[in-house]
């Protein structure tokens, strides 16, 4: 007799899934909601938990529930808060900076929080056998630069010390009025040094001590489990300096990839997304517009062009090509989160700037131009290629202005991808016509955009170079009133959209999805939210 | 036997040996390096961030330091996430893909298996085409295909199951029947094809001829022999399985190992690359040799003398 | 050599109406019948349909996006208002030759390798076998990329060589696990004996006892290399947009499926489709060329 195996396993499979539909089964929202905790979507799986090591957005937003530093950042409004240091004074020239600790700020072990850690930690993460990508960002601490770059050998050297260990006195090189935003960045984050020291040298960079069995942070939450592709999960740090005024008891940090977050917040297993896929984006705008939110970013979106390659070098043919992109049809139909079209390269409002260069929409014009560069109609131009990094929106965009360029000049770009470390090292070798790039700003200033056009700059492939724009924001970088350095960027600006190395397409935003009962998460440029003010309120 | 699977052992280590110095030469080749990144570090930063994982030597004693570090028993540190040792990933999340491998193997086999046999037996039957046009979609839908579909319809419509994680026994039905039924189409066809050879062989028409039930026929002679191309293709399909999928533990979001693979050669991750390949040559040696060891139980002529 | 033997031209005679019947036995075959006729309209329509068309492949239409089908566009529309119904039709073009073209490759690898490993035995076996093994674990990724930068990206032959690449192992696995088996037989040994050639028995007994096995795991790969295909244009190898494949707009069209299924419906059904009617032609294959069934009929 031939058994029936097929039935019974249809059958049990039915069993199965009766009796896991049945057990059911709580969401995370409503699990958060009981345990009073969060449930994060980060995208993707963090390098690292060492904030002297990690350069990326995704681990500065997990990082900061287990670190603080010496000052905070306000959730809503972004302005300068206490962290570590309970107040502090500035000397009259600017040079000197007294900070007086906290007697409250605690590692999450009940160790006091003291001056002597963050010189530990400063020492660490200006040692040049570390290897910190981000040292630099002290570089503003007199002796700093010289220590990291091995010029001076004696840390004690270098201005920083503690008369009393309960204040830290900083020395710098020369006024630094973004200083105390600096002071939240994570590399200026204290380190435990016991932690550090037990797992290994001051400079080993391969260490255990961010494994949860180790961790010793200061922040508002203390690392209580990770596995890798699994989740992060945060608890309370009872030792926080301020305990009572955090809110939830715990986060779960989860890198899942966007398509599946998305999934797993429609069906409330997650609070808050790290994005909005492209396609889901209408879908939320039209049926639950409360739970999807977008905010600025300090980011554009450029084409870069290799000005050495024919037929780029040609002035005309550059313009030509950024002309004839028709980006209002890109932002709307394309990117449909709200993006902003770009005519110029420094995003609006970036640290109070906002240009008054503007290059046209005009095909017409394009096509004049490309005429008078010797292809009347795209006759005889040579081939090229555009070469972007594997992404479907990337694909996308490249899509629509191969065909934008065909239609509007009759000239046929051929699209290439590559995955990122093969495109990351085509761009290094400068082996390429176009190239799709992005840059986000580092801090909240036009020079973290328009630096990119410097000759010298390590980000700048394009082969152009113009000494006068050399000059200009070398000179704003020393230029005290706002009003000046803002003309000087202007120009510079007016330099760089008439000669086209670049050629700007958006300007990026944010998006997210929020679940309604999350509360205290509040929508910003730097796109930083402390984690102590979240809460989480049934409706 | 037993020396039989002992030379086979032996034979591992050359070929071993083959795989790691192959891959060892496809990431010098590669481009782009695992420290590089949007925003480039400074050269002389990258020089003390390669000196921390020994990428300042010369090639030839990088090769070396490696293999000394092998015979430790040292896989080395994941290059892109610091402070995890190759070992320690593998460890932590190949338990979870092994988990999930053997559950959809298992699927596949009692789902494929059956599913081929009774349709070679209906050959030429209505019946026939419906299970074998049934396989043909599981063929035709990739895991990335049945696993969106499978999401929208069970968890996302019936709310049955939760589309992400690996926490409760509910959360194991849809990434196994996402894989295993892949996997069952593939076995359905062969099954169903090695069975129709057999049952036009002699020894079968024989046994029919002698009056045994239809049913007997099929087991006691033809089962063994039909099932021979299926065990060949279970080698390589167990040890794809249990090293876990990309796709299905990403569309899941399951801690398993399958991910790494991918990823790991995308972010230049060397060490971590080297791990995972030769954890996975391991597992192809061993589960090959299980399946010749089959293939010999099945038809004692093949046995290797 | 000029002088033929007597026996090798009957045999030769003998082989052709072999073939003869064969093709007869497959024409006669009514689900063969139909596959092949699908087959058939599914390449024409994908080789001649675009010219009929008053639509092309890469004319975008951004206002109008992503729309169901409709009389205007019978298959709907992308996110890019570009017609789904040319853009499938121009991917089979390249998913049906490079799903041919890489099958043909890796089963003239494959079965070449897997019946000489098989068929000798012993030490030779043994390292064959090993380096399959030893390919099989290599990382595809790696190997990918490293093509990219070697070669000229562009070439179709690179997409050739990566899948042949990979799809040839368990060919050659199943291959030789099945000439071990026949090469034992009893009748082999006979022949052996009385003097005939390896080639020839390879050619005449074994070769002809693998075809079914072989028959439906190629059947089995062209959807394996239609898929891969798309995996290596995400590594930068392969189609360029604005073309398209079958494996590409099937991995498109599941990532929107909740939003735009007829994206993920169309390819997904006409790529099942051609498997489908592909099966068919391998089953009478497999059937008229059945050296069993020819010593009954």
């Amino acid at each position: 007799m031939i058994p029936k195996p097929l039935p019974t396993v249809l059958i049990s499979l039915a069993t199965l899934t009766l009796i896991s539909g049945c057990g059911k089964k709580m969401t995370n929202v409503e699990r958060g909601m009981s345990d009073r905790e969060l449930y994060v979507g980060i995208g993707t799986e963090p390098a690292a938990l060492d904030p002297q090591i990690t350069t990326g957005l995704t681990e500065y937003s997990v990082m900061l529930a287990f670190f603080e530093g010496l000052t905070t950042l306000n959730a809503e409004t972004m302005a300068i808060e206490p962290g570590v240091a309970k107040s502090w004074e500035i000397s009259a020239d600017g040079l000197r900076y007294t900070m007086y600790f906290d007697p409250e700020a605690r590692w999450s072990n009940g160790d006091r929080v003291t001056p002597q850690d963050f010189i530990f930690s400063f020492e660490r993460i200006l040692t040049p056998l570390l290897g910190a990508p981000y040292a630099y960002m002290l570089y503003s601490i007199r002796g700093a630069e010289a220590f990291h770059k091995g010029q001076l050998k004696d840390f004690s050297q270098v201005g920083l010390h503690t008369p009393n260990g309960t204040t830290l006195i900083i020395e710098l090189n020369a006024p630094t009025p973004y200083l105390l935003n600096l002071m939240t960045h994570n590399t200026w984050w204290p380190v435990h040094p016991p932690t550090i020291l037990r797992n290994g040298k001051i400079f080993d960079r391969i260490s255990q001590w961010t494994k949860p069995k180790e961790f010793v942070g200061n922040g508002p939450y203390q690392l209580n489990r990770w596995r890798l592709n699994n989740g992060i999960h945060g608890v309370r740090n009872p030792h926080y300096r301020k305990a009572n005024e955090v809110k939830l008891n715990g986060i779960h940090f989860l890198p899942i990839e966007p398509q599946a977050e998305e999934r797993a917040f429609r069906t409330n297993h997650l609070h808050l997304t790290s994005t909005v896929p492209v396609h889901r984006i209408d879908w939320y705008r039209e049926h639950q517009p409360e739970r999807i939110h977008f905010d600025t970013a300090l980011g554009v979106y450029y084409y870069m062009l290799n000005t050495k390659r024919m037929p780029l070098n040609d002035l005309r043919v550059r313009k030509a090509l950024a002309y004839s992109i028709n980006r209002e049809q890109i932002t709307e139909h394309i990117l449909k989160a709200g993006q902003k079209p770009a005519y110029h390269f420094t995003p609006p409002n970036t640290g109070g700037y906002t240009t008054t260069t503007r290059l046209p929409y005009d095909p017409e014009l394009a096509r004049k131009l490309l005429a008078d560069a010797g292809f009347p109609d795209g006759k005889d131009f040579p081939k090229f290629e555009l070469l972007y990094n594997t992404s479907e929106s990337h694909r996308t965009l490249a899509v629509a202005i191969q065909q934008m360029w065909k239609t509007e000049l009759n000239i046929e770009v051929e699209l290439h991808n590559q995955e990122w470390k093969a495109y990351l090292s085509t761009r290094e070798a400068g082996d390429f016509d176009i190239l799709r790039a992005a840059w986000f700003g580092d801090y909240d200033d036009p020079n973290t955009f328009l630096s990119l056009g410097e000759t010298e700059n390590g980000n700048n492939h394009t082969n152009w170079g113009n000494p006068e724009y050399d000059t200009l924001i070398e000179k704003a970088a020393f230029t005290q009133g706002s009003k000046a350095r803002k003309q000087l960027f202007q120009k510079a600006e007016d330099i760089l959209i008439e000669e086209m190395p670049v050629i700007p397409i958006y300007f990026y935003v944010t998006s997210r999805l929020i679940h309604p009962s999350v509360k205290g998460w509040y929508p910003n440029i730097l796109d930083i939210h402390p984690y102590q003010s979240v809460d989480l309120i049934s409706n | 036997m037993l020396t039989f699977i002992a030379r086979r052992l032996l034979q591992a280590i050359p070929t071993l040996w083959v795989v790691a110095t192959a891959t060892f030469i496809l990431l010098r080749l590669a481009p782009g390096g695992p420290f590089d990144d949007e925003k480039p570090v400074a050269p002389e930063i990258k020089k003390q961030i390669e000196t921390h994982y020994g990428l300042n030597h010369s090639l030839h004693i990088q090769y070396f330091q490696f293999f000394g570090n092998l015979l430790k028993g040292d896989l080395g540190p994941s290059y892109k996430y610091s402070g995890w040792e190759v070992q320690e990933i593998i460890a932590q999340t190949f338990p979870v893909s092994l988990e999930l491998g053997i559950w959809a193997f298992l699927v596949s086999l009692i789902v494929g298996i059956p599913i081929g046999i009774i349709a070679a037996i209906r050959h030429n039957k209505p019946s026939e085409t419906i299970l074998m046009a049934t396989a043909m979609v599981g063929i035709c839908l990739p895991s990335f295909v049945i696993g969106p579909i499978l999401l929208l319809l069970f968890s996302l419509q019936l709310e049955w199951f939760n589309p992400i994680g690996w926490n409760y026994p509910g959360d194991r039905v849809l990434p196994i029947m996402t894989l295993g039924l892949l996997y069952a189409a593939y076995i359905a066809r062969l099954a169903r094809g090695g069975m129709l050879d057999v049952l036009k062989h002699d020894y079968v028409r024989t046994a029919r001829a002698k009056g045994l039930k239809e049913s007997l026929v099929v087991y006691r002679h033809a089962l063994r022999t039909a099932l021979y191309p299926v065990v060949a293709y279970t080698g390589p399909a167990a040890a794809g399985l249990i090293s876990g999928s990309f796709v299905v533990e990403t569309i899941f979001f399951i801690p398993g190992l399958g991910p790494f693979f991918v990823n790991a050669a995308l972010n230049r991750d060397y060490t971590m690359v080297m791990g995972t390949v030769l954890f996975y040559a391991i597992l192809i040696i061993l589960l090959n040799l299980m399946v010749d060891l089959i293939q010999m139980w099945m038809n004692p002529r093949t046995r290797h003398d | 050599m000029i002088k033929r033997r007597r026996e090798d031209i009957v045999a030769s005679v003998a082989a052709r109406s072999l073939k003869r019947d064969a093709w007869e036995r497959l024409t006669h075959n009514r689900m063969a019948r139909i596959g092949g006729s699908l087959f058939i309209c599914i390449t024409l329509l994908c080789l001649i349909g675009p010219f009929l068309s008053s639509y092309t492949f890469d004319q975008q239409n951004l206002a109008y996006g992503a729309q169901g089908p409709s009389l205007k566009h019978w298959l709907g529309t992308d996110d890019l208002g570009r017609d789904l119904f040319i853009r499938i039709l121009i991917g089979g073009r390249i998913s049906i030759g490079v799903g041919f073209a890489a099958t043909i490759v890796a089963l003239l690898i494959g079965v070449t390798y897997g019946s000489l490993a098989g068929y000798k035995d012993g030490r030779t076996e043994a390292i064959m076998m090993r380096f399959v093994d030893a390919v099989y674990a290599l990382p595809f990724t790696m190997i990918v990329i490293v093509l990219t930068v070697t070669f000229d990206k562009k070439s179709i032959f690179l997409i050739f060589m990566a899948i042949g690449l990979v799809e040839w192992l368990t060919m050659a696995r199943i291959v030789c696990g099945q000439t071990r088996a026949l090469r034992k037989n009893t009748y082999i040994e006979a022949s052996l004996t009385a003097g005939a050639s390896h080639l020839r028995i390879l050619a005449k007994h074994i070769l002809p006892n693998l075809l079914g096995p072989v028959i439906i795991y190629t059947t089995l790969t062209i959807p394996a290399v239609i898929l891969l295909e798309s995996v290596l244009s995400f590594l930068g190898l392969g189609v360029q947009p604005p073309m398209s494949s079958w494996g590409i707009l099937i991995n498109e069209g599941a990532q929107k499926i909740d939003i735009y299924p007829w994206l993920l419906i169309f390819p997904a059904m006409i790529f099942s489709l051609t498997l489908f009617s592909l099966n068919f032609i391998g089953d009478g294959l497999r059937d008229a060329f059945d050296p069993k069934e020819n010593h009954s009929a």
